[in-house]
């Protein structure tokens, strides 16, 4: 079952997520997922993470696959242009991956190869369009293909976004574009969330609430100064300062928040960013 | 110099869809030479659209549409126009546009697409700027260009990078394009621009055409590679 259809079927959908290694030593990240398997529904797969380069989000679904683990291949538009992000969709059905979540990517700048050429060919919403085209059997430039492929379609949102309009009226456009579910940027504020989740129950798509984990303060503060639409309140800054297991304590918040807003949305996506392995802790504390 | 066409008028008669009273700006500049938005060519738009039922509440041709202070300058005498007006429609390239945009507090409408002449580049002074895409996006946008304005040439809405209305990128210095045109579209009260699912663009358009690529100009620099370096 395909994570839309999970939502659908009324199933409170566990998503968690893998970032593939720099290099060809596949073995941790493999382990990770094997921790997480049985856990969760999907595992999301990063795709140059940060404009980072590393090894292909594709293979590495490939490889989630055969260990029985279904993959969300995450396909931004920084690094390939229509012909390649078609051909990869394409590649994406043979190889049995059907969950393909698609972004517009980080500006290459902000990588380890700040003197690439960005491409950015198509954006989010066009990736999406394109999808489905390639779906009703036809390229983007109309030619028909032999046989067509059938994918699960996601895209992102943040909901901490300030102003949060345009993040509204950009996710309507990925919904009329073919988008069936969202997974959001880490959120730490319940309230605000529910005042999200009530601004877009008009679209009526699956909405999964990202979770990042805490490592310890100074990172929620890296991320209330660096990362946009991400704010973690000082009550839980304070929380993580003062823990003496932060570990614990990270866990613990992540469980706490899941529970918050759990009656909110149709599922959770959860980002460990290295601390995969604390992923099952934070479902049996949040009771999932 | 720069290169424009003129958009088909089907085209341009959509983008005033709802809208009655039209002021016209053209320029003296580049398109005047192209023959897409001198005098003659405005009034001749002028024509077309009362034709087509619309008023025309008046139009002004300025030396450089790309020189922002001189647009708000001449503007400045048809206020009283404008300001009656639902809209303008800016018959001249990319940079043209948006300057007009940037100096009067109403939707302007691009009647030309600005196409690529192949690296040459006309006199700007202001923040706007024209990627000469032949297929101008500017009517979506509150008459800000989303391939210059935005660091990754988004169309469809910002990405999820912007912080207080800055870009992921060098956000110290840089504005966020999408933010720029949210705030102008809503200013216009023309959010409706923006649910506008587009297209994947044709970047084909952006490679100088043949019939460009047969002008003098284009002749005399294939000249100049012929001759043999001493």
């Amino acid at each position: 079952m395909n994570i839309a259809e999970r939502a659908k079927s009324g199933k409170f959908v566990i998503t968690a997520e893998v970032g593939p290694p720099k290099g060809v030593d596949i073995g941790e990240m493999l382990k990770d997922a094997d921790l997480m398997n049985g856990r969760v529904d999907a595992i999301n797969v990063t795709d140059q993470q940060s404009s980072v380069m590393r090894l292909g989000s594709l293979a590495t679904c490939h490889l989630l696959k055969e260990r029985g683990i279904e993959p969300v291949f995450q396909v931004t538009c920084r690094d390939r242009n229509r012909i390649a992000l078609q051909s990869d969709l394409l590649s994406a059905y043979v190889l049995g991956v059907e969950n393909v979540l698609c972004l517009t990517g980080d500006f290459v700048a902000l990588g380890d190869h700040p003197q690439a050429k960005g491409v950015f060919d198509l954006d989010s919403v066009s990736l999406l369009l394109t999808a489905k085209e390639l779906e009703n059997g036809r390229d983007l430039s109309g030619k028909e293909l032999q046989g067509s492929p059938r994918f699960c379609l996601g895209a992102v949102v943040t909901p901490g976004a300030d102003p949060l309009e345009p993040q509204i009226i950009k996710m309507e456009k990925k919904v009329k574009a073919g988008a069936q579910f969202f997974q959001t940027q880490a959120v730490y504020e319940p309230e605000k969330f529910a005042e999200f989740m009530k601004a877009v129950e008009y679209l009526n798509v699956p909405v999964m609430v990202g979770i990042v984990l805490l490592r310890s303060a100074g990172m929620a503060r890296f991320m209330n100064k660096n990362v946009a639409g991400v704010h973690v309140p000082e009550s839980l800054i304070e929380e993580m300062d003062k823990a003496e297991n932060r570990a614990q304590k990270s866990v613990e918040i992540a469980a706490r928040l899941i529970q918050e807003m759990k009656s909110l949305c149709q599922g959770v996506h959860i980002m460990a960013i290295g601390w995969e392995k604390r992923v099952p802790e934070v479902l049996d504390a949040a009771g999932l | 110099m720069i290169i424009s066409e003129q958009k088909p008028l089907t085209e341009i008669l959509k983008s005033l869809e709802g809208e009655q009273r039209i002021f016209l700006v053209g320029c003296k500049g580049c398109a005047e030479a192209c023959h897409t938005g001198g005098e003659a060519q405005v009034l001749e738009m002028k024509n077309q659209l009362e034709g087509e039922g619309k008023t025309i509440t008046g139009y002004s041709v300025i030396d450089f549409l790309c020189d922002k202070a001189l647009v708000k300058f001449r503007l400045k005498a048809h206020e009283g126009d404008i300001i009656s007006s639902d809209s303008l429609l800016v018959m001249t390239c990319g940079i043209g546009v948006q300057a007009t945009s940037a100096v009067v507090d109403r939707v302007t409408h691009p009647a030309c697409n600005t196409i690529n002449a192949g690296g040459s580049r006309g006199e700007w002074r202001g923040d706007e700027r024209c990627l000469e895409c032949g297929e101008c996006l500017l009517d979506y946008t509150g008459g800000i260009c989303p391939l210059t304005a935005c660091t990754k040439s988004l169309i469809n809405g910002p990405c999820g990078g912007a912080m207080n209305g800055k870009c992921e990128f060098e956000g110290d210095t840089r504005d966020c394009g999408w933010h720029l045109i949210y705030e102008r579209l809503k200013k216009l009260d023309h959010l409706d621009r923006m649910r506008i699912v587009l297209q994947p663009k044709d970047f084909s358009k952006m490679r100088p055409p043949a019939h460009l690529r047969n002008t003098i100009m284009w002749a005399l620099e294939r000249k100049e590679k012929e001759v043999p370096a001493k």
